[in-house]
């Protein structure tokens, strides 16, 4: 009986001490895997001549798409983006939908990212506000959206992806960003959702 | 349990202390990189996309 007990305390423990050390792999490990990928991403952007078919307009799953930057998150705050939002994409950093609009076109430009895992490159969406810039820079041109509204809704709102934004079916005329992440911190509950539209485009002199 | 394994470790302290040494380091390097990878695929705890 004492033996019995003694190993069932033991294996509690342990299992404790691993579950530990799976959060540590959530926080740390995750975000290590997406720093690797990052780095690969934001050079594939930096080589910068875009292949023939990206130059049509698609991208293929998986490649570097452009940069994200947020001027309120900090003057660094930077992270290429991936086409696709597959689990395999969203782990090397934020998502666009394939088959939205691309940055600076008419339509809806959506892009996912994780909150609290893999680097959490979406942690602060928060903090925008409206106004706020949120700077797209592409191989072409830097596109700068201002951020609209900032709302919380459930994970089956599936028209804050539409053309235009909780108007399905309706016609865009105007380029519009949606920037989505999970709701609140550590839950699968709800999505957090930013809006924005095109300000400004900046060619880029080659 | 433990008691039972470092009964088998063979050697005096200073042999099994490093035997455990490199038997837990081993436990945590296959968790981190082989189970915890597998296994966040299955826990919802970063779902960013709507619908799907």
């Amino acid at each position: 009986m004492r033996v019995m007990l003694r190993t069932f305390g033991e294996v509690s423990i342990t299992l404790g001490l691993v579950l530990l050390l799976f959060c540590a792999y959530l926080l740390w490990g995750t975000s290590a895997y997406t720093e690797r990928h990052q780095e690969e991403l934001q050079r594939q952007l930096a080589e910068g001549p875009p292949a023939r078919e990206e130059a049509l307009g698609r991208i293929r799953l998986g490649r570097a798409l452009a940069l994200i930057r947020i001027p309120r998150l900090g003057a660094d705050y930077k992270y290429a983006i991936v086409e696709g939002i597959d689990a395999e994409h969203l782990r090397q950093g934020p998502g666009h939908y394939p088959g939205t609009a691309l940055p600076g076109q008419i339509g809806n430009f959506v892009v996912s990212g994780h909150r609290t895992t893999y680097a959490a490159p979406f942690n602060r969406l928060d903090e925008l506000r409206r106004g706020d810039d949120v700077i797209i820079d592409a191989r072409e041109a830097r596109y700068t959206y201002r951020v609209t509204g900032v709302k919380i809704v459930l994970p089956t709102r599936v028209d804050v992806i539409d053309p235009v934004p909780e108007h399905p079916g309706k016609r865009p005329t105007q380029a519009r960003l949606t920037l989505s992440t999970c709701h609140p911190e550590y839950s699968a509950r709800e999505r957090l959702i930013v809006y924005g539209v095109l300000a400004t485009t900046q060619e880029r002199r080659t | 349990m433990y008691r039972f394994i470092w009964r088998l470790l063979p050697g005096g302290l200073p042999a099994k202390l490093i035997t455990v040494l490199l038997l837990v380091t081993l436990a945590a390097a296959l968790l981190w990189y082989l189970v915890f990878p597998w296994l966040e695929l299955h826990v919802p705890l970063d779902q960013v996309t709507v619908g799907g």
